[in-house]
């Protein structure tokens, strides 16, 4: 009964497995940062390619990871879409130029700046996807608290995050299970039954989710104070690890990356390349 | 004699939200090595005994308490559940739900981490202690590889990291197969010798604990210590009847025999049980006394499964060719480990997985095309866990729920709702919230809910899981009520004496395949079966051999007839 996980983590052995939590989420926040201050489209293909290399070398496979990339996915549309329905002309605004390809009805023109910038918004998202993808997938999440925990975050917030992930696996099982019972007694949750009805039914889900749920929290904290969690201030970690050589190379690797990038956007004053004038 | 380790001087407990205490005046001694277990029915106050030694009470569950309770030295109410947990280490009930870390090892070492070890001494540590009970090949698995039996043994390790000089076990053989709680019960065993801790045990499940000697048993009711007992004094006498807790089955088939049993027979152990000669003839007299019970008529075949193959996976089949029939009204039960197929094949028959290959058959029709809910109206199927199915807050409305769906007019819901609430006993209660019930009426409602709408055959997953023996029987009559009534009833369970006392039949699984298929009473004095399938030998077999009672089914079948009749007849 393998229930699939959303966001899990899957082990492998890989160069980017290998470094600790730290140095990953330390990466992930400056490249982050980096793509979302430029709309230097030079800076942004260039991040892209360094993300896309990254992925690869965690050896992890794309459909692995699936339901996160259609998720974002059509959020970048979605994104795409809203932009334009309310500001038709901002590619326009920003470059300065206006070469129109299409009038299409009212205010809605498409021009070449506006497909520039739409493109310059879908490469932010490229760039930053696989990345957060990455890090999700390669950090195993007791590291990852123990990793938050050494960059200065309390131990407490860092293990609840941990252990929600721990119990997801449990939780999901839980849903399956009691959705099938439910079923057995003649509710419909099935694809037959309309959508409506479906949210509807789904509330009888809810209820014994929530119960149990509720359950298995009582007996969870009951175990951590009985073997002593929250007794001191600090606390050490089973899986952290110390600091590699590949670690420091990376993280010089990102400051580097963030440094040029922001050179490279604010040379010329302006955050946007400009291939119109 | 050398200073008791736990100690209560007039211990009385009152929960914050309860209006009367949960234990009254406790005077109670453990020394230390002493090896202890606390019998005693639900709501007792054993639990609660046992967490005013660990700290639970008062840190996470507040109440007043008066009197003096002194653990390791220490005036436990003036510690906190840290200090306490230096010595006292605490094994709990469920072991999915304290499985903490994401792996063994980090799990093992989570109180060393709080503890803020240095990594290198934590690794050592836990290695070593994962030798000890036999997890050092699993160091990196994660809680959903592992049987119920690792995760418990893995939870042991987690608490004797710290060398802790009590052990407190709360019903540590409530979620395990029989197999594993035997050998959860030695391994206990084996480490309290090996370290010369303190061990408490608290259980009802009394016949299962002596597997292994224990030095006292401890029996609790009604919040007092009814009993403070080697374990042949109490098995002497008739305090566990009393009080509610099942007496080991060889004993009461020796009382039933009207063979008299005293403290020097060493009635604690089957096996080292004194008897002599005119005790065996005694049995033996009255095994032949008893006239077996007449083979009733064989009805005609409600359910049938052919060739049933099926795997989550291509490559790794969960089950394989299954075939068996069930007549009308029969009250079958489905045995084997954890992970044998049982549930899946319980699935498979209720719709919720499509079989690779093979047929079922209900009425001589094959449903393998029926969805989930044709299927419903013939099948029912009851979950382990109530508050897993319960979603709505009042009773009526729970069991009228199917009903509703089905678009059944409301008068007639209203009808059908009432009359299974009689046959369920629950009927003064129907406009009650749900929530006031016990765990036991909410299992009720729970088959109350099923059988509203109107199946032939219901299945339950482990009817009677971490119920003592008075709900225990209370379930099970009822279920014997429903199935009087021409319900067909099959149960999956881990619980030997239910199979044995309720259901003629058995099925008996094992990696995938249906192993056996015979009486109750014929599996469980088959030790080859027994062992392959993680069951547990009945001591009414041991007790036969004893006696040269030959075959031991039969006496096992002819016990089994009687004590049925004696419970009916309520002496």
């Amino acid at each position: 009964m393998a229930a699939n996980t959303v966001l899990n983590y899957l082990p492998r052995k890989s160069f980017v497995h290998q470094l600790t939590g730290t140095t990953k989420l330390a990466f992930f926040l400056l490249f982050t940062f980096a793509s979302m201050i430029t709309y230097d489209t030079r800076v942004l293909v260039g991040l892209m390619i360094i993300s896309f290399a990254a992925f690869r070398a965690s050896h992890i496979k794309l459909r692995e990871v699936r339901f996160m990339l259609v998720f974002m996915l059509i959020f970048l549309i979605l994104n795409n879409v809203f932009i334009y329905l309310f500001s038709p002309e901002q590619g326009v605004q920003i470059y300065g130029t206006r070469h129109v390809i299409v009038h299409l009805f009212w205010r809605y023109t498409i021009t070449w700046e506006q497909l520039f910038y739409t493109l310059n918004i879908s490469l932010k998202y490229f760039v930053a996807l696989p990345v957060a993808i990455l890090f999700i997938s390669a950090t195993n999440p007791s590291e990852f608290a123990a990793s938050l925990n050494r960059i200065g975050v309390s131990y407490r917030v860092g293990y609840s995050v941990a252990i929600a992930l721990r119990y997801i696996p449990d939780i999901q099982r839980d849903y399956h299970s009691i959705s099938q019972a439910q079923q057995a007694r003649g509710i419909e949750l099935g694809k037959k039954e309309k959508l409506l009805a479906r949210m509807k039914n789904s509330v009888n889900i809810l209820l014994p989710l929530i119960l149990s749920s509720l359950a298995r929290i009582d007996t969870i904290s009951n175990a951590m104070e009985l073997r002593g969690f929250g007794k001191k201030k600090k606390r050490t970690w089973y899986v952290s690890r110390p600091f590699a050589r590949n670690d420091y190379l990376v993280l010089g690797f990102g400051v580097l990356l963030l440094v040029a990038s922001l050179v490279i956007t604010f040379w010329d004053g302006s955050r946007f390349y400009n291939p119109f004038v | 004699m050398n200073t008791p380790i736990i100690s209560f001087r007039d211990y009385t407990f009152q929960y914050r939200a309860q209006a009367r205490p949960t234990l009254y005046n406790i005077n109670l001694d453990i020394y230390p090595g002493e090896k202890i277990l606390i019998a005693g029915p639900s709501g007792s106050g054993k639990s609660t005994l046992a967490s005013c030694v660990n700290g639970l009470i008062p840190f996470s569950y507040p109440g007043e308490s008066t009197g003096e309770l002194i653990v390791d030295g220490m005036e436990a109410k003036k510690q906190s559940i840290f200090q306490l947990s230096k010595s006292v280490g605490t094994v709990l009930q469920d072991p999915d739900g304290q499985f903490i870390g994401l792996t063994v090892a980090e799990d093992i070492a989570f109180a060393l981490e709080n503890d803020c070890v240095p990594q290198a001494e934590m690794h050592a540590t836990t290695k070593r202690v994962a030798g000890l009970v036999d997890v050092a090949h699993h160091l990196d698995y994660a809680p959903h590889e592992l049987s119920g039996g690792q995760k418990q043994r893995v939870s042991l390790a987690g608490v004797m990291v710290d060398a802790v000089k009590i052990l407190l076990f709360d019903e540590p053989l409530a979620n395990l197969d029989p197999a594993a709680g035997k050998q959860t019960i030695e391994l206990i065993d084996r480490i309290q010798k090996e370290t010369g801790t303190t061990v408490l045990i608290i259980e009802h499940r009394l016949e299962d604990v002596l597997w292994r000697s224990v030095d006292r048993i401890i029996l609790m009711d009604e919040g007092h210590v009814a009993a403070d007992l080697r374990p042949d004094e109490l098995l002497a006498g008739s305090l566990l009847t009393e009080t509610g807790i099942r007496e080991p089955l060889y004993l009461t088939a020796l009382k039933y025999a009207g063979v008299s049993v005293t403290p020097e027979k060493k009635p604690a152990h089957p096996d080292t049980l004194v008897l002599d000669e005119a005790d065996k003839a005694q049995v033996r007299r009255w095994f032949q006394a008893v006239q077996p019970a007449p083979a009733p008529e064989p009805k005609p075949v409600l359910l049938e499964v052919q060739g049933l193959s099926f795997g989550y996976t291509k490559d790794r089949p969960t089950l394989r060719d299954i075939s068996f029939t069930i007549r009308k009204g029969e009250m079958v039960s489905i045995v084997g480990r954890n992970g044998a197929g049982k549930s899946t094949l319980s699935k498979l028959v209720c719709g919720f997985e499509t079989p690779d290959s093979g047929r079922i058959l209900l009425d001589g029709r094959d449903i393998s095309d029926d969805n989930i809910r044709t299927r419903a109206r013939r099948i029912g199927y009851v979950m382990q866990n109530p508050n897993q199915m319960i979603s709505k807050t009042m009773i009526f409305d729970e069991v009228a729920l199917g009903l509703v769906h089905s678009g059944m007019p409301a008068d007639q819901i209203r009808a059908r709702v009432e009359e299974t609430l009689k046959i369920c006993g629950l009927y003064p209660f129907r406009n009650w919230p749900i929530s006031a019930l016990s765990f036991g009426q909410k299992k009720r409602v729970t088959i109350a809910s099923v059988l509203a709408l109107g199946p032939e055959v219901i299945i339950l997953d482990e009817p009677t899981a971490g119920q003592d023996f008075h709900h225990y029987t209370e379930i099970m009559e009822f279920l014997r009520r429903v199935n009087e009534q021409g319900v067909t009833v099959l149960m999956i369970t881990h619980d030997m004496h239910l199979m044995l006392e309720y259901t003629p039949r058995a099925l008996v699984f094992s990696d995938g395949r249906l192993i056996a298929d015979k009486s109750a009473a014929e599996v469980l004095c088959d030790p080859a079966l027994v062992e392959q399938a993680a069951l547990k030998e009945t001591s009414l077999f041991t007790l036969a051999g004893r006696c040269g009672i030959a075959p031991p089914e039969q006496f096992v079948q002819r016990f089994i007839d009687y004590d049925r009749e004696v419970r009916a007849h309520g002496c």
